[in-house]
């Protein structure tokens, strides 16, 4: 039965770290890129402004960050609940 | 040397490197023949699923859709990007620790159901099928193009080539061959960015061209594109026009049926091991972004070189300041040569509409501004005089607006050859698995021995080549619709179940089954209603317009909605029925930790 609750454990903390992953996935893409773009419109940047280059560079560039931000992540909390490889 | 013998030497290049590997990497097994005996590693994989994920569309067709309607379609940028994300944290790595060979394999071994499992064959071959006639397209164009062979040899000539590798190696073949078709690609599609990006703006990088000051003014290119696309007529080019919804929903729909398309989720169980499959997918978007990044400066270059191709005064941001294009410089100049080149295609086409010997190019539908508006009355223009402009040539003239050496243009001649290839090999191995492992050895002839299913995978696999070719050869009339056809069944059937599969234990046989059909069904009705039933011409109900879409929902978007109709669905249908046996619990349980997952080699 401990291992059902560590590995219980373990999920849980996984949702939670999907959950803020994907709070920051969308905040840049939705967000920044789309919805909150004319709130954002006082910083310039190149030309145009910031929702702009979250739009065709940012989004796609914290999307990365976000994967490998991930996947440390879940390698570290594998071997803290002894569920690693 | 002429064109052509370039365009031969680097496609015939590129092709021997090809088939050298498909000999070099022959499958014996069916665990090498499905996932390459898992031995793959995730920095591979990656540059692999990159390759796979970015076909002909990605590369030929994606920078002239923003080069024409800017920021609006930074949808496609995003929305082709972000699914790697979701499938980083919701799919990959569960899936590659339940370690089997195909995606309905899981579908029916989660909901316990061999009618689940037909399902999502059928899904998967609607999907791969309507995606891979785009591919062999693609293939004939640029080989027709190229190499000045009829669009049919080249189709065959393309085909033979994929047989060689894909019924040879199998998953191990396509495999390396996409890890060479990547760096084809990648190469094809940088070199001539960075040369346009340090004509314009002077920076190598055209990630930070985009944002940089015009060459030869004080302005940055984007002020200065606005303001001569505006004075011409059209939209602005860093402007929203278009609605926020669509745009949310559009984006949304891209993502979940990018983590969705089975032939990218089965690059993920090549890996060895779980924690493999998270970081490759990482890998796997940082391959891909070397493209994505570099499309939208290519896009919006393209369209500043056209434009000011057509009103030499455009260059410093003063378009009416001297003269529109001469009929007598487009006919004869050198520079001009690409436009004749690419009218023979028909891709390319102007008249002289006012009989002036100028062909100036605006849109018409804008005409009333100023200061279009003066220049209209003063130059008697009898409407725009560029009349075709497809958005496809933005990559492949590329090299030749901005009068790059022969040799580059050869190097884009394979780079999109390699582009359609890969992402056909890939699919076809998709086709091939559902066939073989699913159909086959799942429903037909479970007593089939290793030997004959990976004689059953390498006959399927010739067939689906043969089927797609003949279908690439006489390209049934909804071929531009299958992108939203198959992004939207992604969308609306395999991402929903295979995500409630996962994160939830009480989502049972009679959920997965009515919420999958229910996702399927509305969102092909919703794309019929519009687009015509079965894509045939005129049989559609309604008008394809914003004013009469449901709720102001664009049919390429409804995979969103269909996916939140599948979930719905099997939340309730779940919870008035029976709960999952107990070992299909359990295997819920044991796909949520790593541990273990090596031992799936030995299936």
């Amino acid at each position: 039965m401990s291992d059902r609750q560590s590995s219980n454990a373990y999920w849980q903390a996984n949702l939670k770290i999907i959950y803020i992953c994907i709070a920051i996935w969308a905040l840049v893409s939705y967000g920044f890129a789309i919805i909150l773009r004319p709130l954002l419109s006082g910083i310039k940047i190149g030309g145009t402004d910031l929702g702009f280059w979250f739009a065709q560079q940012g989004s796609i560039l914290v999307f990365i960050a976000l994967i490998f931000f991930y996947a440390w992540r879940m390698n570290k909390l594998d071997r803290d609940h002894g569920v690693d490889e | 040397m002429s064109q052509f013998t370039l365009n031969l030497i680097f496609i015939g290049l590129s092709f021997a490197v090809y088939i050298g590997i498909a000999i070099w990497a022959r499958a014996g097994t069916t665990a090498e023949f499905y996932a390459a005996n898992r031995g793959v590693s995730p920095v591979m994989n990656g540059m692999a699923t990159a390759a796979d994920w970015m076909s002909a569309a990605s590369f030929i067709s994606m920078a002239g859709l923003i080069a024409f309607t800017g920021y609006d379609n930074s949808t496609y940028l995003m929305g082709w990007t972000g699914g790697y994300v979701l499938l980083a944290m919701l799919l990959a790595p569960y899936l590659r620790k339940f370690g089997k060979f195909t995606v309905p394999e899981f579908i029916g071994d989660r909901f316990y159901s061999g009618t689940a499992r037909i399902i999502g064959v059928i899904c998967l071959l609607i999907i791969s099928i309507t995606y891979v006639i785009g591919q062999m397209t693609g293939v004939g164009v640029t080989f027709s193009r190229y190499l000045e062979v009829s669009n049919s040899t080249g189709l065959w000539i393309g085909a033979a080539l994929v047989f060689c590798y894909a019924v040879l190696g199998g998953m191990k073949g396509i495999t390396y061959t996409q890890v060479a078709q990547y760096v084809v690609l990648i190469i094809a599609y940088t070199i001539p960015a960075v040369f346009i990006a340090l004509q314009l703006t002077g920076h190598a990088l055209p990630q930070t061209g985009l944002f940089g000051t015009l060459n030869g003014t004080d302005a940055k290119f984007l002020t200065t594109l606005d303001q001569v696309v505006t004075d011409l007529g059209f939209k602005s080019y860093t402007g929203h026009h278009g609605s926020t919804l669509n745009m949310v929903l559009f984006t949304l729909a891209l993502m979940i049926g990018t983590a969705g398309l089975p032939h990218v989720i089965i690059r993920f169980f090549t890996v060895p091991k779980v924690s493999d499959a998270r970081k490759s997918a990482g890998w796997a978007l940082v391959f891909i972004a070397l493209l994505y990044t570099v499309a939208p400066a290519v896009g919006s270059m393209s369209r500043f070189n056209l434009t000011s191709t057509m009103w030499p005064g455009a260059e410093t941001g003063q378009t009416f300041s001297q003269p529109a294009v001469s009929l007598d410089s487009i006919q004869n100049d050198d520079d001009k040569q690409w436009m004749r080149n690419w009218q023979v295609t028909g891709l390319l086409n102007w008249e002289d509409k006012n009989g002036d010997g100028l062909i100036q190019y605006y849109n018409e539908a804008g005409a009333e501004q100023e200061p279009l508006a003066a220049a209209v009355a003063e130059q008697n223009l009898q409407g725009n005089e560029l009349t075709t402009v497809n958005n496809d040539i933005m990559v492949l003239a590329n090299p030749e607006i901005a009068n790059l050496p022969g040799w580059v243009i050869a190097i884009v001649a394979a780079g999109g050859l390699a582009a359609a290839l890969s992402t056909a090999a890939g699919l076809l191995l998709a086709i091939s698995g559902a066939v073989s492992h699913d159909l086959v050895k799942g429903a037909l002839n479970p007593n089939i021995s290793e030997k004959g299913e990976l004689f059953a995978a390498r006959v399927s696999m010739a067939v689906s080549i043969l089927v797609a070719t003949i279908l690439g050869l006489n390209p049934p009339g909804f071929a531009a619709q299958t992108v939203a056809l198959a992004f939207g069944l992604a969308a609306s059937s395999i991402f929903p179940v295979l995500m409630m599969g996962i994160f939830s234990k009480r989502i049972n046989k009679q959920g997965a089954i009515a919420g999958m059909l229910a996702g399927i069904l509305s969102t092909l009705v919703y794309i019929f209603l519009y687009k015509g039933w079965f894509f045939i011409a005129g049989t559609n109900s309604l008008n394809d317009v914003p004013a009469e879409w449901l709720f102001g929902i664009s049919p390429a978007s409804f995979g969103v909605i269909g996916a939140l109709i599948n979930f719905a669905v099997a939340y309730v249908v779940s919870n008035a029925t029976e709960e999952p046996p107990l070992e299909v619990q359990e295997l819920v349980e044991s796909i949520r930790v790593p541990r273990g997952a090596g031992q799936a080699r030995a299936h």
